[in-house]
C-alpha cells in the first residue's frame, strides 16, 4: 500500500513518454520486483516497456500490491514472475486481472539450490498473509549466469507474446545473456586471486546462497534478522561468537532490511559495518545499483574490499 | 547440560546486547508500573494499547521530514500520541461521550492517517521495524531515551501520586475542594504517552503495552493499597523481563515476546494463587482463628 505513489510514479512516466506506434506498439511488460524488470529490460530492448511493482529499494516479500497493481497487470500483455514462492502474489494478481496476459516464470528451468537447513527463513512478513519459500531458495538471480538463463526464459516468453518480432527479441536477449555472462566471469575473476578461508561475508538476510556457490563465498547471516524484527538472542550471539572467533573486520547491510539489529551486532563484535548490499531490489536511479550489473558489481567490490580488510 | 549460572548469568556477562536489553527492561517495569496500575484503577487498561496506534501517524511525519532518524521520528509519536491523548481526554469531558469512546475513535483516525503517510514514504523498509525494532537492538541513544523516561516518570508519579489517588476513587471530592481534576489528568496522560514512547523503543509496537498492563493486573491479584499494588507490578515486571530474556535466550525464542510471555504466566499465577481475590484462596476454607 505505501509504495503506491511510487509506483504510480513509475508506471505513468514511460506510459507518458513512450510514443505510441497504433497496432505495432511495443509490448507492455509488467515484472514483480525491479531486479526481474531490470533484466526483462534487457531482455526486451525496444520492443517492450517494462515496469516493476515492487519498485527499488522497495522489498518484494513484504509487497502488497494495490488496486492500480492489479490495474496494471490487468493491462499488460506480459507479466514476468521469479516463482519458488517468492512473489506468489503475482500469480493471484494475474488470475484475478481478467488473464489476457501471458504469465512468464523466470526462473523456469534454471537449477535451484536447497535452503540450508540451519539458516533457512520464514520471510514473514508484516501484512499478516505470510508465506513460506518452501525448500527452494528464490534469490536464483544473485549468480550472474542463472541471471542469463533467467533473462533468456524471458526473452521466450516475450517472443511467444509477439510473434512478429520474435527473431529480433531472440537476437536482442541473446546479446544481454552474453554481456550477462561477461558479468559472471568478471564477478568470478574478482575473487579469484583470493584464498579460499577468506571469502567469508557477515550479513543481515540470508539471500546470497547462490551468489555463494556460484563465486565460492560463504554467507553468514543471523536467522531472523531477515525481514521480520524480532530475532532470537540465542542467533544473535551465535553469530557475534562467529564474528569474533573469526576476527571478521566487516559486516553489511542490506537496502530492504531493517539496519538497526546489523548495526548492534556490529557495535558488539567490534567489527564496522561495511556499507549496502543489494539482494532483493535495485536501488533508486542515480544510487549504486540501479540496473542489474550494477548491482551485481556494487556487491562484488564490496565483498572483495571486506575480505581484504 | 547447561547449568544455573550458564542460564541466568553467561548470556549477560558474555553480550552486550542482553544486559543492554536487561536495563532497558528493568527501567521500562520502573516507568509503566505506576502508570499501568493507575490505568487499570481509573478502568483505562484499553487506552495504552489506542494510544499506541496514535504514534504511528507521527513518527510517519518526522520519517518524512528528517528521514532515518531514531530520534526525530520518537519525539514526532510522542507529539501526536500526546495530542490524541489530550484532545480525546478533552473531549471525554466536555462531552456525553464516554472517553473509551472517545479514544477509539481518535486512534482509528490516527491509525488510518499513518497509515497513509507511511505510504507516501515509499521506502521498502517497514517504517515500524525501523523505528521500535526489537528489544535487542537497543543503542546507546534509545537506552538513555528509555532510563531518562523512566526517572522523570517515577518522580513525577510520586509528586503526583496523592492527587492522582484522589481523582481516581473520588472525582466528586476532587472537584468539590476545586482540585486541579483536569491538570492531574493531562499530566497522567504526558507521562502515559512518555512510558509508551518509551517501551516502543524497546519492545516494538505490539509488545509495548503488555509490558505496562499485564503485571498491573496481575498486582491487583496481591495488594490491596495502591503503593502496594505499584510495587507488585513494578517488581513482576523487571522480573519478567529478566525472565523472558533468560528464556528467549535459552529457548532461542524472540525476546519482546518472551517477555510479556513471562509476565502472562506470573498474571495466570496471581489469578489463581494471588492473596487478594485469587480463586484458589477463595475455594480453600479459611483456617479458623483460634479464640
Amino acid at each position: 500500500m505505501r509504495r503506491r505513489t511510487l509506483l504510480l510514479a513509475a508506471a505513468i512516466t514511460p506510459l507518458a513518454a513512450g510514443p505510441a506506434h497504433g497496432s505495432d506498439a511495443r509490448l507492455k511488460v509488467v515484472a514483480s520486483f525491479s531486479i526481474l524488470a531490470d533484466l526483462a529490460r534487457s531482455a526486451a530492448g525496444e520492443h517492450a516497456e517494462v515496469s516493476a511493482l515492487a519498485g527499488p529499494d522497495v522489498d518484494p516479500h513484504g509487497f502488497s500490491p494495490s488496486p492500480a497493481d492489479a490495474r496494471r497487470c490487468a493491462e499488460a500483455d506480459v507479466l514476468v514472475m521469479n516463482g519458488h514462492g517468492f512473489d506468489a502474489w503475482m500469480e493471484k494478481l494475474a488470475r484475478s486481472g481478467g488473464g489476457k496476459a501471458r504469465l512468464v516464470l523466470a526462473t523456469q528451468g534454471v537449477a535451484t539450490i536447497r535452503v540450508r537447513g540451519g539458516h533457512s527463513h520464514g520471510h514473514g512478513h508484516s501484512h499478516g498473509h505470510s508465506h513460506g519459500h518452501g525448500a527452494v531458495d528464490p534469490h536464483v538471480w544473485q549468480d550472474a549466469a542463472r541471471a542469463a538463463q533467467m533473462l533468456r526464459a524471458i526473452g521466450r516468453g516475450l517472443e511467444e507474446a509477439r510473434p512478429a518480432s520474435a527473431p529480433a527479441i531472440a537476437a536482442q536477449a541473446a546479446r544481454a545473456a552474453d554481456e550477462l555472462l561477461a558479468l559472471d566471469r568478471w564477478v568470478a575473476g574478482l575473487f579469484a586471486p583470493i584464498p579460499k578461508e577468506k571469502r567469508r561475508i557477515f550479513t543481515s538476510h540470508d539471500a546470497f546462497a547462490y551468489f555463494g556457490a556460484r563465486y565460492g563465498v560463504e554467507f553468514r547471516a543471523p536467522r531472523g534478522v531477515a525481514n521480520e524484527g524480532e530475532p532470537s538472542p540465542a542467533d544473535l550471539a551465535r553469530i557475534i561468537r562467529e564474528i569474533r572467533k573469526e576476527n571478521a573486520k566487516v559486516v553489511f547491510l542490506e537496502n530492504v532490511s531493517s539496519p538497526r539489529v546489523i548495526e548492534q551486532i556490529a557495535r558488539e563484535s567490534g567489527a564496522r559495518v561495511g556499507g549496502r548490499l543489494y539482494s532483493d531490489a535495485l536501488s533508486a536511479a542515480g544510487g549504486p545499483a540501479a540496473t542489474y550489473q550494477a548491482m551485481m558489481r556494487h556487491n562484488a567490490t564490496l565483498m572483495r574490499d571486506a575480505m581484504l580488510a | 547440560m547447561p547449568g544455573p549460572h550458564d542460564l541466568l548469568v553467561a548470556p549477560f556477562a558474555e553480550f552486550a546486547f542482553m544486559r543492554r536489553a536487561l536495563v532497558a527492561g528493568v527501567a521500562l517495569a520502573l516507568g509503566c508500573g505506576p502508570v499501568g496500575v493507575f490505568l487499570l484503577l481509573r478502568r483505562m487498561s484499553l487506552v495504552g494499547d489506542a494510544l499506541s496506534h496514535a504514534i504511528l501517524p507521527g513518527a510517519a511525519a518526522a520519517f518524512l521530514v528528517a528521514g532515518l532518524s531514531l530520534g526525530a521520528m520518537a519525539l514526532g509519536g510522542f507529539a501526536a500520541a500526546l495530542l490524541t491523548a489530550l484532545a480525546a481526554g478533552a473531549l471525554s469531558r466536555v462531552t456525553p461521550l464516554r472517553e473509551d469512546a472517545t479514544f477509539a475513535v481518535f486512534y482509528l483516525f490516527s491509525l488510518a492517517l499513518g497509515v497513509l503517510l507511511v505510504s507516501l514514504g515509499g521506502t521498502g523498509i517497514d517504517l515500524l521495524h525501523v523505528l521500535f525494532g526489537s528489544v535487542l537492538a537497543v543503542d546507546d541513544a534509545a537506552l538513555v531515551a528509555i532510563a531518562a523516561v523512566a526517572t522523570a516518570s517515577m518522580l513525577a508519579m510520586a509528586a503526583l501520586h496523592r492527587a492522582l489517588v484522589v481523582e481516581c476513587f473520588d472525582p466528586d471530592f476532587m472537584r468539590a475542594t476545586g482540585g486541579p481534576g483536569a491538570a492531574i489528568h493531562a499530566a497522567f496522560l504526558v507521562l502515559l504517552v512518555a512510558n509508551l514512547v518509551a517501551a516502543f523503543l524497546a519492545l516494538g509496537t505490539l509488545m509495548a503495552v503488555g509490558l505496562m498492563m499485564v503485571p498491573a493486573a496481575a498486582a491487583r491479584f496481591w495488594a490491596r493499597g495502591v503503593a502496594g499494588m505499584i510495587a507488585v507490578a513494578t517488581a513482576i515486571g523487571a522480573a519478567s523481563a529478566y525472565l523472558g530474556l533468560v528464556l528467549s535466550f535459552a529457548a532461542d525464542l524472540p525476546s519482546g515476546p518472551s517477555i510479556v510471555l513471562v509476565a502472562g504466566i506470573a498474571y495466570a499465577a496471581s489469578v489463581l494463587f494471588g492473596g487478594v481475590g485469587g480463586v484458589v484462596p477463595r475455594i480453600l476454607p479459611r483456617p479458623h482463628l483460634r479464640g
